[in-house]
């Protein structure tokens, strides 16, 4: 046992073993609770900088356990790992933080700590999955560790969420299962490499791996909140502010997304899935989800649903450029993986500030609330011009690459699709801004009451939107240097590309 | 030199050291039954795991009780499937045992009534390691019978009026299962002149007294194991016996009489199997799979709820039968053979160790709450979060959720089922995990709602909470040795096999 086969594991349980021990301690102890919570984000974080600079010099990382005749479990790391781990380790470590001054106070914070950390297991497995049983196990183990924090309050209406959120995703696995079965069946061991174990069948079982591209596909999407499944994410929005900006950044919808784009370049391969013309149909339900989530989020009130319509639309920006085929689009798909992830996350942070200190949800009350919270809300307008995609935000660089990507491969009409998705953000955003900054704050109620500390709200709950906002901007002025999210996609790209 | 022996003899005393402890049990006063129980317990349990580490290096453990070989003397055969078996009943019986140490020790209103539990539990164990060890058909018999009066009993242990109406028919369907079971192995020794497994299959020849004795024998085995639709007995005595009678008689019962069919169908009941022959079996589980889910999803009480669903997860056990029955001049193994029956042993270990945790889990309920209506589960997480704990697991194993021992079961038998083109099992395969989802997330979900009054808990003693967790511990992580499990059972001379059908009609061979 070296440390290269090593590292994987102790990334996975750098979260798992913390998560175990919360678990026994007691309610009270909130202290120990926090080191571990801290010490084992830290820990991941610097384990995954390790593995990055290891990999970038060119060694190989893999854990492996052959469980039983072709059922392997398999911790890899590739530059797809390396960028899905990266992104939910840093947002976990600040999540946390979040979390921990979120939930001050409150009951049973034992249980909900333990799960936290599960979850965050959860998807840095699936990040370093290396073949899709692996991925699978993480992907259950994903539906189940969220589950508890969904209903954490344990109000009817959070449990009628937790019932709708088990819905569509057992459902979803149960689909999956499916069609990981019957690859296997067909094919054997499938191992994540740009589809070369699928390349020999192209010719003799088209129509089976047509049939199992859109099971496994169907799987993913269940997560991803594609529509026509995309129902359980605006209901789950009940959830506690963090968990809200963990699903929506980092975890369960982009464990679909990634899982997609995993599916399209790692199962089938780029060449295979054109060669089936299996890319197409996809593009269009995509397309389908971004103006719909988009048109569903100018209709709501409440602001953390108006937020979570708009994550099913941002979401299929990811789902879109990884069915285009091209470079380009590959580029904009992956990247807005994490930009999406960074952008939204602050905007859910804010949500749960403004929610936290003045008791307001709804889209309607907020006029003025700028002057209360200019820290909040200038984090907020920053996720939100982002999401917009106006420059130099993190979301302008995806939508760019979508937009060329597009044109490359001969495909205007995605470019509508976005300049559509753009103007309907605008029309869902911009009141919100508005309001907050420019409109006069009603008299009576939060307005009058001043905040008794010298900052707007707790620092730990200021300073993480702060800091994604922050790093928004910095990935987007900064996209071109060796440590921004976009390198490493259009490393990750030219390794599908060209099988490097 | 006594090592040696112990090791030589180990089949015997596989059998011999349970009877023994329900002897001694039985003759001591009830004060002392219970610790003496627990000693011949955990004793059973570690000869248990000494056959398990025995046969792991490979081949399998003959013995001739009294020094007579078959055909005049008993034999008594240990080989990879029956080690499985039997390690996992003595791992479950060995947790089940200390529950019920404490249970009926601080529990029950009637100790020294309940005293009873010990010899006829480790009678029952007794009998159970005796089915998997029993090398001929009335030896079978004997055993069958031992292990269902004993069942029966234990089930009306708490003599409550529930128990005594579900017991009475238990016991009707235990005597109609073994008499059933007698006839066909008459007509069998009436055509052939042997009981030995072996040498009455060398000697049938295809037929009618072949088919009909295999119809008896199967249909009396089939209510044995509750297999839909012989299945009316279950959900009562299941559900209305103490708790760890309930884990017993779920988790371990039902696999003795299960891995008896499993044997005879491929030691001998080749010479007249049908491709319908299989078919039925695998429809019957099938069904099984849906409608106990259904009924299950459909129950108040939470032990009925427990109860139809070991009636769906048998069902998914006699998937195995049309999966390993394969047309004449098939390749002596088609590749699926093994997935099917790693499959079907998987399902066995995993529901083994699942549904007990889940029983065991159950009854701390029962006894914190003071019943098992669905709404006393209301805030469970809040009041009792190491046995909510412990029933969730158990839930992901009996759903198929990976990494635990149930996704193994589902997945191979998925795998086979592709493999084989018997795409038609797949949907009750999927359906029935998704009923299973729906009913163990009902539970969970409430656990999770808020109460509406909290009325204050009972005291449960410390240990009862551990048991169910540890049990469902190991239906997860049941998992990991697979590669050890798959490789112990490779060992068994029938394992993987599949048994040819003559021709497609059944009749007979040109």
């Amino acid at each position: 046992m070296n440390w290269n086969v090593l590292l994987p594991l102790l990334i996975v349980c750098s979260s798992l073993i913390p998560g175990v021990l919360i678990f026994f301690l007691s309610e009270s102890s909130i202290r120990t609770r926090t080191a571990l919570n801290l010490f084992g984000a830290v820990l991941k974080l610097l384990l995954l900088i390790l593995v990055y600079f290891g990999y970038r010099s060119g060694q190989e990382y893999a854990f492996t356990f052959q469980v039983t005749v072709d059922l392997q479990f398999m911790l890899r790391i590739d530059a797809l790992a390396l960028l899905f781990a990266g992104l939910s380790s840093i947002l976990w470590l600040i999540t946390t933080i979040y979390a921990i001054g979120y939930l001050e106070g409150s009951p049973n914070r034992r249980r909900f700590f333990g799960f936290f950390s599960m979850c965050v297991t959860a998807s840095t497995g699936i990040a370093l999955s290396g073949n899709l049983v692996t991925f699978f196990v993480f992907y259950e183990f994903l539906t189940l560790t969220t589950y508890p924090l969904v209903v954490h309050r344990g109000t009817q209406k959070a449990v009628e969420a937790g019932r709708n959120y088990l819905f569509y995703t057992i459902g979803g696995g149960t689909v999956l299962f499916v069609g990981i079965v019957g690859l296997s069946v067909l094919a054997g061991e499938v191992e994540f490499a740009q589809g070369i174990h699928l390349a020999g069948f192209v010719e003799t079982h088209p129509l089976e791996l047509k049939i199992l591209f859109f099971i496994l596909l169907a799987g993913f999407a269940a997560k991803a909140a594609i529509f026509p499944l995309h129902g359980w994410l605006p209901v789950a929005m009940v959830a506690p502010a963090p968990v809200s900006a963990l699903l929506h950044a980092v975890a369960v919808v982009k464990a679909g997304a990634f899982g997609i784009i995993r599916l399209i370049y790692d199962v089938y391969g780029i060449e295979l899935a054109t060669a089936l013309s299996v890319l197409n149909p996809l593009a269009f339900i995509a397309a389908f989800t971004i103006i719909y989530g988009s048109i569903r989020a100018i209709a709501q009130d409440d602001l953390k649903k108006r937020l979570a319509f708009s994550t099913v639309s941002q979401l299929s920006y990811i789902a879109l450029g990884a069915a285009v085929p091209g470079m380009l689009s590959s580029v904009g798909a992956i990247v807005h993986l994490v930009h999406q992830g960074i952008m939204k996350i602050t905007l859910f942070f804010c949500a749960g500030n403004i929610a936290e200190t003045t008791g307001l949800s709804k889209v309607s009350e907020l006029n003025g609330i700028g002057r209360r919270l200019p820290l909040t809300m200038g984090a907020f307008t920053i996720g939100a011009f982002g999401m917009i995609g106006l420059p130099p935000i993190a979301g302008f660089v995806s939508k760019w690459y979508l937009s060329i990507g597009a044109l490359d491969s001969g495909q205007p009409w995605v470019v509508m699709v976005l300049l559509g998705s753009s103007a309907l953000n605008a029309v869902y955003f911009l009141p919100i801004i508005h309001a907050a900054w420019f409109a006069p704050p009603p008299v009576g109620g939060w307005a009058d009451k001043r905040p008794n500390r010298r900052l707007e709200a707790p620092w730990m709950l200021l300073w993480p939107p702060l800091i994604t906002a922050v790093v928004s901007v910095l990935v987007g002025v900064f996209a071109a240097s060796w440590w921004s999210p976009l390198t490493l996609a259009r490393l990750i790209v030219e390794r599908v590309y060209f099988m490097l | 030199m006594t090592a040696l022996l112990l090791l030589k003899n180990l089949p015997a005393w596989l059998v011999i050291l349970p009877i023994a402890g329900g002897v001694v049990t039985f003759l001591l006063p009830p004060k002392a039954r219970g610790p003496a129980g627990l000693v011949f317990a955990w004793l059973t349990t570690s000869l248990a795991v000494l056959a398990g580490a025995v046969i792991a290096g490979g081949g399998s453990l003959s013995h001739a009780l009294g020094g007579w070989p078959p055909p005049l003397g008993i034999g008594l055969k240990l080989d990879g499937l029956s080690a499985v078996f039997i390690l996992m009943t003595g791992l479950v019986g060995g947790v089940v045992s200390f529950y019920a140490r404490v249970y009926f020790d601080k529990v029950v209103e009637n100790p020294a009534r309940a005293s009873m539990f010990w010899p006829l539990w480790l009678l029952l164990w007794a009998g159970l390691n005796g089915m998997y060890l029993a090398e001929d058909l009335f030896n079978l018999y004997v055993v069958i019978e031992v292990v269902g009066i004993a069942a029966v009993a234990l089930a009306v242990l708490s003599g409550k009026n529930p128990a005594m109406v579900a017991g009475l028919r238990y016991l009707l369907a235990a005597i109609v299962g073994s008499l059933a079971y007698l006839m066909g192995v008459a007509l069998i020794f009436g055509a052939t002149g042997a009981l030995d497994i072996g040498l009455a299959a060398a000697a049938l020849e295809t037929g009618p007294t072949a088919k009909i004795a295999f119809a008896l024998i199967l249909a009396g085995l089939m209510v044995k194991t509750a297999v839909f639709p012989l299945h009316f007995w279950l959900p009562p005595a299941h559900s209305s016996a103490e708790p760890p009678v309930s884990a017993i008689l779920s988790a371990l019962v039902l696999k003795g009489t299960f891995f008896i069919i499993l044997r005879l169908w491929v030691e001998m009941f080749g010479v007249s199997l049908t491709f319908a022959a299989g078919q039925v079996l695998g429809a019957l589980g099938a069904v099984a799979v849906i409608w106990g889910s259904f009924q299950a999803l459909r129950q108040q009480r939470l032990k009925l709820v427990i109860a139809h669903s070991s009636v769906a997860q048998i069902g998914y056990l006699f998937l195995l039968f049309p999966l390993i029955t394969v047309p004449l001049g098939m390749a002596q193994t088609p590749d699926w053979t093994v997935f099917a029956w790693t499959g079907a042993i998987y399902q066995v270990l995993a529901h083994g160790f699942a549904k007990a945790a889940f029983f065991l889990g159950v009854g701390v309920l029962v006894i914190a709450v003071g019943n098992d209506h669905k709404d006393s589960l209301l805030n469970m997480v809040g009041r009792l979060p190491m046995t909510t704990f412990a029933i969730g697991l158990a839930g992901v194993s009996l759903i198929g959720l990976p990494p635990s021992g149930g996704f193994l079961a589902k997945w191979m038998l998925l795998k086979a089922v592709f493999a084989s083109g018997q795409w038609w099992w797949v949907p009750f395969i999927l359906v029935g995990s998704l009923l299973t989802a729906g009913y163990v997330f009902m539970i969970l979900r409430l656990a999770f709602a808020p109460a509406l009054k909290e009325t204050p808990l009972r005291p449960v003693p410390p240990g009862l909470q551990a048991c169910a967790l540890v049990l469902a511990i190991a239906a997860i992580v049941v998992a990991l040795p697979a590669e050890w499990v798959t490789g112990l059972l490779e060992g068994t001379s029938g394992f993987g096999n599949a048994v040819e059908m003559i021709s497609g009609g059944g009749e007979e061979l040109p």
